[in-house]
């Protein structure tokens, strides 16, 4: 469960068919802080004379750093102080390019996302028979996931331009044609200030990318009943309620997918008092999925969060290789769950991207398997029409 | 009797007001140059086509000078127009503006009688017309080539064949030539002319500054105090006798603690200014309050620097000035408004409430109309406070805004139940208060009609 306590909605802006809903902190985060800043060799840890611990981190949007033995090498997501877990990567102009010599600029998000498939689902565990060499050497890892960049988004940097920033904001959520694109929340309203630009840099899915050509989304604007007012006192108390329910229905209606949204959640790291950690989505199909990561302190609270939004494409496969997982990758065990033939799960793999996945003589039995059925269910047994 | 012709009449009118009153075809906060210009472009033919004589008219109103040539040339490049009128206006604009249409009518091809005339009459009018040859040298001789004049004495060779003369006996044109050779001869010349000559000679920026002083325009001075402080210069700028919103933005321009320094001096200018503005009707308007836009948009735009906030600063100060007993209220609930700076969302409708708390005679919102926290809170107060709590209208009620909204072609209202106008100059606002009572609906189009009548016979 992500825990929102702590932070107030406040009224949205809208801008074409996007809308932005602030979160406002009452009491900032002080000990920890986000900086869009690229980290070089310098500790980013400060022991402070009170002896308490000034962190900073990196989010994955914004770090590449090289690994100790000097080979270019990217975070999995977020981590707290130096990167522990790492893959090493070959600077391809697609997502990463070398600027300097020891930093790496790339895509934010991006390697996070193919991080986080690979993470959770490494590759078979037992070697079942149908999977290749190439799965149980080398699991699904350099999977890619295809996203657009917020400035493909249409309208999103005129938004993020005419956004009137709340003072004590630290966190918006992003949504597109009133589909959740995005959560973002941060510590400070400082580091909030600083990086709210950087939202138009972050990726976001197919879906968000369609939604934000969709006709403008309207304003939900606030309404008094004039029959109860009677006085200046009353009509100031109906204004806070209007404030007050749109926070209500807000929470409870507009973001409450993300809310209940984390099936499993990963502890990564712990540093002090916080903890970072990832989660995935229950990977239902035709309701929202997100994918995340959220750093709380020891009472829970929420001092950073950001999530993307899934395709239904990415939904579709991430449903297959969770049901997979679940099973210990054993394919007619899954196709049970699914309630279909061994055959059509493994086609189904196919289409999703995943075909390399199956030895080649394996997908081609399952194939002819299904062609069979087919022409033999064909009424009256005709045969098959010519190709 | 009012028609329901009348009435849409009424209401074009006011809206091409209020567009031509607040758009200046540049960039705002929401919209680009590109929608303003369009917009604006739209709304120019609509009310020319449709009501030829009120569009001649509306230059007696306190239009932006950027609407203004634009009228002028398409009253020129048609039939109608008054002459007069658009002579007086022509004498109300800066110079540099009226040689820039010159040129517009140029590139347009307009030359007709009318034209000719016109050019010649204002150029006839000019004080000194060798400054303006040294000063607007290309656009002068743009002018004088399209109304085919013959300009007096040395005038027209200084123009057309600057060397054809061993000297000159004007002494501004005999320094523009010694200009050319000779350091010290640069000092008479004004000061944009003699900054190109001061690169040529490669004069110091310091000893430049400091010589050509007593060459400074009014507002050249304000412009360049800042600069020249910083090398130890004073340009004398004379903050008090500045219009109340340039001063304004002059103010805001400043860095925050220069502002808490030069305190007493920046309030002292303001409240002269406002005074200024006021003259008779000062301290009549009995008890005022005020809600004042600060968020974020009010920054405009990187070409219109802080005006929306300039204009509510100035409102505020014009305001006090005006009212025998005042209340500002700035959203952001800041109290000092000489430290106000564009940030923050903009909750409109709580500030309303607080500031019909205590029945002020007048409440003036000077806003963009972008309510945001939340959306239409105001409209929903505004409206709930005239129906329920204030049936009789004792709290009048206007609302200024100084941002044209493209899409809308119009300034954005923030109720049905409240006039809205278009403000560009604070000093318009005793007007513009009067103008809204066409907006509401109280007066119509006979009123309307004879206002304007009034306006440009009194220019």
């Amino acid at each position: 469960m992500i825990d929102l306590t702590g932070l107030d909605t406040r009224p949205a802006q809208t801008w074409g068919a996007l809308r932005l809903v602030p979160l406002v902190r009452r009491e900032p985060i002080e000990d920890l802080r986000l900086h869009a800043k690229v980290y070089g060799d310098e500790a980013s840890m400060v022991y402070l004379p009170d002896k308490t611990v000034y962190t900073a981190y990196v989010p994955h949007a914004f770090v590449a750093s090289w690994s100790d033995d000097g080979t270019p090498a990217a975070a999995y997501g977020t981590q707290l102080g130096r990167p522990l877990e790492h893959m090493c990567i070959r600077t391809r102009r697609r997502m990463a390019r070398r600027v300097d010599k020891g930093r790496l600029r790339f895509l934010p998000l991006h390697l996070a996302v193919e991080g986080f498939l690979a993470l959770h689902f490494g590759g078979p565990v037992v070697a079942w028979e149908e999977w290749s060499r190439q799965a149980l050497a080398h699991g699904l890892s350099s999977r890619a996931e295809d996203a657009y960049i917020g400035a493909e988004v249409s309208g999103l940097e005129d938004a993020l331009k005419v956004f009137e920033i709340y003072p004590g904001q630290c966190g918006l959520l992003l949504y597109a044609g009133d589909a959740l694109a995005s959560a973002f929340v941060v510590p400070h309203p400082e580091d909030y200030r600083a990086l709210h630009p950087t939202l138009v840099r972050d990726m976001y899915g197919e879906l968000i990318y369609d939604y934000a050509l969709f006709y403008p989304v309207r304003d939900f604007p606030a309404v008094i009943d004039e029959s109860v007012v009677s006085s200046l006192g009353d009509l100031r108390a109906e204004a806070v309620r209007a404030e007050r329910d749109w926070a209500g229905f807000h929470d409870s209606v507009m973001a409450a997918d993300l809310l209940r949204a984390p099936a499993q959640v990963e502890e990564v790291y712990r540093l002090g008092r916080f903890t970072l950690s990832r989660f995935l989505p229950a990977f239902e199909r035709k309701s929202e999925n997100h994918i995340g990561e959220t750093i709380t302190d020891v009472d829970g609270r929420l001092a950073y969060l950001k999530t993307f939004r899934l395709s239904e494409a990415q939904v579709r496969r991430g449903h297959l290789l969770s049901t997979l997982a679940g099973h210990d990758w054993s394919l007619p065990a899954a196709a049970a769950t699914l309630r279909i033939s061994a055959a059509a799960l493994g086609l189904r793999l196919e289409r999703a991207g995943f075909g390399h996945l199956l030895r080649q003589d394996v997908l081609d039995g399952y194939r002819k398997a299904l062609s069979e059925r087919s022409r033999r269910t064909r009424r009256g047994g005709a045969p098959s029409p010519p190709a | 009797m009012e028609t329901y012709a009348d009435l849409i009449e009424c209401e074009d009118v006011l809206l091409f007001a209020n567009a031509a009153i607040t758009s200046t075809g540049q960039r705002e906060f929401h919209s680009t140059a590109g929608d303003q210009r369009l917009s604006l472009d739209f709304l120019h033919r609509y009310i020319q086509g449709n009501y030829p004589d009120l569009y001649a008219a509306t230059l007696a109103l306190d239009i932006n000078d950027h609407n203004a040539a634009l009228i002028i040339a398409n009253l020129l490049s048609g039939a109608e127009g008054d002459g007069g009128l658009i002579a007086r206006r022509l004498d109300r604009m800066s110079p540099p503006r009226v040689y820039r249409l010159f040129q517009r009518l140029r590139g347009a091809g307009v030359n007709n009688r009318r034209t000719r005339a016109l050019i010649r009459d204002w150029l006839a009018g000019r004080p000194d017309l060798a400054f303006d040859a040294v000063k607007y040298r290309t656009q002068l001789k743009s002018a004088v080539r399209h109304a085919h004049l013959r300009l007096p004495g040395e005038l027209g060779d200084f123009l057309f064949a600057p060397f054809s003369r061993a000297r000159y006996d004007t002494p501004l044109l005999e320094a523009w030539r010694r200009a050319h050779y000779d350091k010290s001869a640069l000092y008479e010349l004004p000061y944009t002319v003699a900054e190109g000559f001061a690169a040529r000679h490669g004069i110091s920026r310091a000893v430049f500054l400091e010589r050509i002083a007593p060459q400074l325009t009014r507002l050249e001075r304000l412009r360049l105090a800042e600069s020249a402080q910083a090398g130890g210069l004073d340009t004398e700028a004379d903050l008090a006798a500045m219009p109340l919103v340039r001063l304004a933005s002059y103010v805001l321009s400043l860095r925050a603690d220069v502002r808490t320094r030069r305190r007493a001096e920046l309030v002292g200018a303001l409240r002269a200014a406002a005074a200024r503005a006021a003259g008779a009707r000062a301290g009549t308007w009995g008890s005022v309050a005020a809600v004042l836009d600060d968020s974020f948009s009010s920054f405009g735009s990187p070409v219109k620097r802080r005006r929306p906030l300039a204009v509510a600063l100035a409102c505020h100060f014009l305001l006090e000035a005006l009212a025998g007993d005042y209340r500002g209220r700035w959203l952001s609930l800041r109290t000092d408004p000489l430290q106000a700076r564009p940030s923050g969302p903009t909750p409109l409708g709580q500030r309303v409430i607080d500031a019909l708390e205590h029945r002020p005679g007048l409440l003036v919102i000077v806003s963009d109309g972008w309510d945001n926290a939340p959306p239409g809170l105001a409209g929903e107060v505004l409206r709930v406070w005239r129906r329920k709590l204030d049936l009789a209208g004792e709290v009048g009620i206007v609302h200024v805004n100084p941002v044209y909204d493209a899409g809308q072609f119009d300034v954005r209202r923030l109720s049905p139940m409240v006039p809205t106008v278009g403000i560009r100059d604070a000093e318009d606002l005793p007007a513009l208060v009067e103008l809204a009572r066409f907006a509401e609906g109280r007066a119509g189009l006979g009123d309307l009609r004879a206002y304007l009548e009034d306006r440009a016979a009194a220019r």
